[in-house]
């Protein structure tokens, strides 16, 4: 009886039917708990947001709060005399929008230039673009600061804001292979129609680009939101620092950290990006895929 | 092609050249002043005994260079840094390529999860690093809790000499959403014919992955590994927030060393050196990867 059964198990192991299951079983074996442990930094952070200070310190650490403490929030963004939590954020959200809108402006005229135009030269400048894609700006910042200090723009906003108005390769590389999949005759027709490049760019190439422009202005938004190491190095007074470098302050503000109250104030900084993530992932997606491997 | 550049051309053709070059203007300028001169700039101040004002430099020569190798702790940074390039290439691209198959099999719910798993990446920053050092507290820290549950003793992560750069590494691997994506677009570019004639040859799992997948998709791996090694030349942010280098030198790389002499010690022209090493580094891999893998990044380069 039981051989049989055996039998019957190892049988139904090797079907197709069985494989699957095996393989779906098994998929699911590894997905779950990794995606649990993904997400549990954010329910740390969330939950240590929510504790009284002394339940911080608590052994064994506990996810969800004994007591919720919703004051933390408020509590945390005006907690320190001398971080201005309204502030950071003004000048993180304004950094950030008009270092998106410098970008799209930029890199589409770029990105057109090199999908649609003939030029001598344009092999040469495109493997430019090529070339300092993957460079970081960390490599660069030691003389960029000496530039910067020679324009009188150290504790301003403007190394942070204006580089962004003059391009970035990889979102020109992004955009570039996007309007390479805009088909010729739309363009053709419109040539007909009497239609310059300008013309063409805004009317035809843009319209149609917003998947890949979404895609930008996502990047675009994250990278900067999360910036870190422009803000600490130009900017000083605390009326012109951004969200990142507020939280720093944060730590160790009064020799000890108020772990509850820093959790709090990480917790909004992180819920933009968390939001346009959730909306936008698709053209995340898309477009890490694009510009990885297109062949 | 400056052979070509004397070819006569037609006024229209002429026109079309004008437009090319306005529109790509902002990033020609944008290249000179923020990329290309401040490389020139930084090589010429390298040799140079900048402190702080650039007024009365004096030209040393490759002095700083020889300082800097004479330097024990520029040393540390190079093998610190190395340490975690190899790791984060070492088990980040194998983590990575362990996700993009997980996401690659027809479940249910796959999108949900590559959500999930893309979400650390993009809030790695200040605020997520801030909560790692909660988590990797020796003590009162989920992570040895969590360990301690299944009977393992946790070590002390961060704070100690040996375990910082592990924990580092540990911390990377949650962020490793982009390279996840390009390895699931590459395998879902594997042609499912060779998976076919891969079965009805007999082959199980492990052959077919060793000998169809591996092989077909080694130009884009390649392509991730550069990938994370620029990416591991980036980690300022968790240094500074999580560690500032320590305990002692132990997490000391070279961005690190690199701020510390450019800002903190303001030794500007050694600074320069180090920035000017990276950037010969850097470059060297970007070409690296271009020469190795221009058949799938290069993709209707000549189209126009």
């Amino acid at each position: 009886m039981t051989t049989r059964k055996r039998k019957e198990t190892v049988a139904w192991r090797k079907s197709v039917q069985g494989r699957r299951a095996i393989g779906i079983f098994v998929t699911f074996a590894l997905l779950l708990p990794l995606g649990i442990a993904f997400i549990l930094p954010f329910i740390v952070m969330v939950s240590t947001a929510l504790k009284p200070l002394n339940q911080v310190f608590a052994f064994p650490p506990r996810l969800i709060p004994e007591t919720v403490q919703w004051e933390n929030f408020a509590d945390g963004w005006y907690g320190y005399g001398y971080v201005n939590f309204t502030t950071c954020t003004w000048n993180s959200l304004k950094i950030t929008v008009n270092n998106i809108i410098g970008n799209i402006v930029s890199c589409t005229l770029a990105a057109y230039a090199f999908a649609r135009l003939k030029a001598r030269g344009k092999n040469f400048f495109f493997a430019i673009v090529l070339a300092t894609m993957l460079l970081p700006n960390e490599a660069l910042v030691v003389p960029q600061y000496v530039l910067f200090n020679r324009f009188g723009w150290l504790d301003t906003h403007l190394p942070l804001m204006v580089p962004p108005w003059f391009g970035w390769p990889f979102f020109i590389f992004l955009l570039r292979q996007f309007f390479l999949t805009i088909p010729e005759e739309l363009v053709d027709a419109a040539k007909i129609d009497g239609a310059g490049h300008a013309r063409i760019l805004l009317q035809i190439f843009i319209p149609l680009s917003k998947p890949a422009l979404a895609t930008l202005a996502i990047f675009a938004f994250i990278g900067n939101w999360n910036n870190f190491f422009g803000p600490l190095l130009y900017l000083r007074t605390p009326d012109v620092q951004t969200l990142p470098v507020c939280l720093v302050q944060y730590q160790g503000a009064y020799g000890n950290t108020e772990w509850h109250l820093m959790m709090a104030v990480a917790t909004i900084a992180v819920i933009p990006v968390l939001i346009i993530f959730i909306f936008g992932q698709r053209y995340f997606v898309e477009g890490i895929a694009t510009t990885g491997v297109k062949g | 092609m400056f052979r070509r550049l004397t070819k006569p051309i037609s006024p229209s053709a002429k026109r079309e050249e004008r437009i090319f070059y306005l529109f790509i203007l902002p990033w020609l300028i944008g290249l000179v002043v923020f990329s290309i001169g401040p490389v020139f700039g930084m090589l010429g101040l390298s040799f140079t005994d900048w402190r702080i004002s650039l007024d009365d430099l004096q030209f040393i020569g490759l002095d700083n260079y020889a300082k800097l190798f004479d330097d024990p702790i520029f040393w540390t940074s190079v093998g610190n840094t190395l340490y975690i390039v190899v790791g984060r290439v070492v088990f980040g691209v194998s983590f990575a390529l362990l996700l993009a198959i997980l996401l690659n099999q027809r479940v249910a719910g796959i999108a949900f999860f590559r959500a999930v798993y893309y979400l650390p990446t993009v809030t790695a920053g200040v605020a997520v690093a801030l909560v790692w050092i909660w988590i990797f507290n020796p003590r009162l820290g989920i992570l040895n809790y969590t360990l301690k549950q299944i009977g393992i003793q946790g070590p002390p992560w961060i704070f100690s000499k040996t375990w910082v750069k592990p924990s580092l590494i540990l911390m990377s691997m949650f962020s490793v959403g982009p390279i996840m994506i390009i390895l699931l677009a590459g395998l879902q570019g594997v042609p499912k014919e060779l998976y076919e004639s891969a079965e009805i040859d007999g082959a199980g799992n492990w052959a077919k992955f060793r000998n169809v997948t591996l092989p077909m998709l080694s130009p884009v791996l390649f392509f991730v590994i550069i990938i994370s090694v620029v990416s591991s030349f980036q980690n300022f942010t968790e240094i500074r927030v999580m560690t500032e280098g320590g305990p002692g030198e132990s997490s000391n790389v070279l961005i690190w060393y690199l701020w510390e002499n450019a800002f903190i010690f303001l030794q500007l022209g050694i600074a320069a050196a180090v920035a000017w090493i990276m950037f010969v580094v850097l470059m060297l891999l970007t070409g690296a990867q271009f020469w190795v893998g221009r058949r799938w990044v290069y993709y209707e380069a000549d189209t126009g």
